[in-house]
């Protein structure tokens, strides 16, 4: 059954070949076998979950069924869950039973998805390679010596090994894209503001956005109908309404113009990738895309200035976990400070006390100007680099990550080493632009994603790009052998 | 940029984050290589450009001053450490 499309399991669950009950034990069966090597969940409900599918097969019955109704979905362990564990992968919220769902929670309870359990992430969603977390690292299911990327690592994961038909992730820095390039499937990053952050554990408020990750781009599209929305309890959230996501999925590419950005193919960027990415791009030109160079000239400024200012609202977001209304405490607090200091010491892992540090200091007196207002304005430059090339081109694309997914231990000693690989996914968080990574081939069996950045509310025709891709191709059809 | 214990000290304090003494060596040395990328934006002109703050130009939405939570202090302490009669216990502050 995990080999169905989405299509597929919701014409046979509306026909009354499959129900929800069974398709979601399918799962459930597959987590139990596989799991226990991959380490892609945090949390397995399978109580909630087989409720849920009893519910669903209701509304099957009833005919008051949508297209999703019936499919399990798996959570990114940052989205708050009602009664589950919500822990962000951190020792800090390792005994947190969230008392309420965020918006996406709830949306895609209505819709009748039943939930399969709660994915493993970078610690508070900070790194790109899951190897943060406090559950341990999730294996690669194309290779369990690699990283499947973070954060959303476990997402990424639990699609690529049929552990999930779908799950949904989040990406400030390019944590739905690259995990989704490292595992060989389809994630998009929409536009900020178009999923509400209620709910969602707060990492740097101005750059966090929630997408969905599934093996398809017209998938995708169908996800984000149910995830997208406005939502007054967001105050970012925008006010847009009516919006199909998949309306444009079977548009022919004839006269899309696509931008190449020649910075995104200097040094730095493993060969073999360049090879990939510009097959892809050359697929789409036959399919009748018009291809032309755009210049990003300020593309090496994206990594320090995410790097000031994604910290900075981070040790603003973190000053909650203090160790007295929910989460982690220390033993024997000696007085209050002791209390916060030591609750916070131990509670967090390394990376996330480092960004909190260097957030803190980066807004200190004396260093304000020189960092925080220095990468506020770097972010606007950035941004104009893409309004700029947004007047000559439709879409741009280029490499999600410059390798494939990396050994586990590889990066793990030198975080900087780790920031400077999210020089492509970044610019896309600091100008709130929406990008999407679709599988685009193999390097040494390791999968590799291409990039596809849009304008502003451009998802809809980002999914279309890369269905009509998929229609040639079938990168995204690929299952590791072991897991088919 | 290279950080000493002085400022490793301040910094753990603005964080209000714990470092042991034996700690301090390698959390001075990762978080200045990290200010040395910080120091790649030096290098950037950016005289007459306006810092942003958010992605889209979006004006703070309002809403009407009317109360929309209803009282569920049971439900949310019942993830707190430590309460008692509905409030959060902590050590002893005043003498």
């Amino acid at each position: 059954m995990h080999n169905l499309t989405i299509k597929q399991m919701s014409e046979k669950l509306h026909a009354g070949e499959i129900t929800s009950v069974q398709l979601t034990q399918h799962y459930l069966d597959r987590i139990a076998k596989y799991d226990g090597e991959l380490n892609a969940y945090v949390t397995v409900t399978p109580e909630l979950a087989m409720e849920m599918a009893r519910e669903a097969d209701e509304r099957l019955q009833s005919g008051t069924a949508e297209l999703l109704t019936g499919i399990p979905v798996a959570h990114k362990d940052i989205f708050c869950t009602d009664g589950v564990k919500t822990s962000c992968s951190s020792k800090m919220l390792d005994n947190f039973i969230a008392p309420y769902d965020a918006h996406v929670v709830t949306q895609l309870k209505k819709v009748g998805m039943p939930i399969l359990g709660k994915t493993n992430m970078d610690e508070f969603a900070m790194g790109s390679s899951s190897e943060s977390s406090y559950y341990g690292p999730t294996k690669n299911p194309w290779d369990h010596q690699a990283v499947p990327g973070g954060s959303s690592g476990g997402a990424a994961a639990v699609i690529a090994a049929g552990l999930a038909p779908m799950a949904t992730g989040t990406d400030t820095g390019g944590s739905i894209r690259q995990p989704a390039s490292f595992c060989g499937i389809t994630g998009i990053k929409p536009t900020y503001g178009t999923v509400s952050r209620f709910g969602i554990v707060a990492y740097a408020s101005s750059f966090d956005q929630a997408g969905p990750m599934t093996r398809s781009a017209e998938e995708a599209a169908w996800l984000l109908n149910a995830m997208a929305g406005f939502d007054e309890r967001d105050s970012t959230s925008l006010q847009r309404e009516g919006v199909d996501y998949a309306a444009e999925l079977n548009q022919p590419l004839k006269g899309l113009k696509v931008g190449v950005p020649a910075e995104y193919f200097g040094e730095g960027l493993d060969p073999q990738v360049e090879k990939v990415v510009k097959d892809a791009i050359a697929e789409i030109q036959k399919q009748g895309a018009e291809v032309i160079e755009v210049s990003l000239p300020n593309k090496d400024l994206a990594v320090p200035s995410y790097y000031v200012l994604a910290p900075a609202e981070a040790s603003s977001n973190l000053s909650r976990f203090d160790g007295v209304r929910f989460g982690y405490r220390c033993e024997k607090p000696k007085d209050l400070q002791d209390l916060y200091t030591r609750s916070r010491a131990e509670g967090f892992g390394a990376e996330v006390k480092r960004r909190i540090m260097v957030g803190a200091y980066a807004l200190s007196a004396g260093f304000y100007d020189a960092y925080y207002l220095k990468a506020q304005k770097l972010r606007r430059m950035v941004r104009d680099d893409f309004t700029k090339a947004f007047e000559q081109c439709d879409v741009i694309m280029g490499p999600v990550a410059p390798t494939p997914a990396f050994n586990i231990g590889e990066k793990t000693d030198d975080p900087t080493s780790m920031y400077l690989a999210d020089l492509y996914t970044i610019p896309v968080n600091l100008a709130g632009l929406p990008g999407l990574s679709v599988p685009a081939g193999f390097v040494n069996n390791r999968p590799v994603g291409l990039h596809i950045v849009g304008p502003y509310f451009s998802e809809a025709k980002l999914l279309n790009i890369a269905h009509q891709y998929q229609q040639t191709t079938d990168w995204h059809k690929q299952m590791p052998a072991q897991y088919q | 940029m290279s950080l000493g214990k002085t400022e490793v000290e301040y910094i753990s304090r603005l964080a209000a984050i714990a470092v042991k003494d034996d700690e301090v060596g390698e959390v001075a040395a990762k978080l200045s290589n990290i200010l040395d990328l910080f120091a790649q934006m030096e290098a950037a002109d950016t005289q007459g450009v306006e810092p942003m703050a958010h992605p889209l130009d979006q004006v703070q939405r309002l809403r009407r001053d009317v109360i929309s939570e209803t009282d569920q202090h049971e439900k949310l302490q019942s993830v707190a450490p430590s309460t008692s009669e509905g409030l959060y216990l902590v050590p002893q502050v005043i003498e």
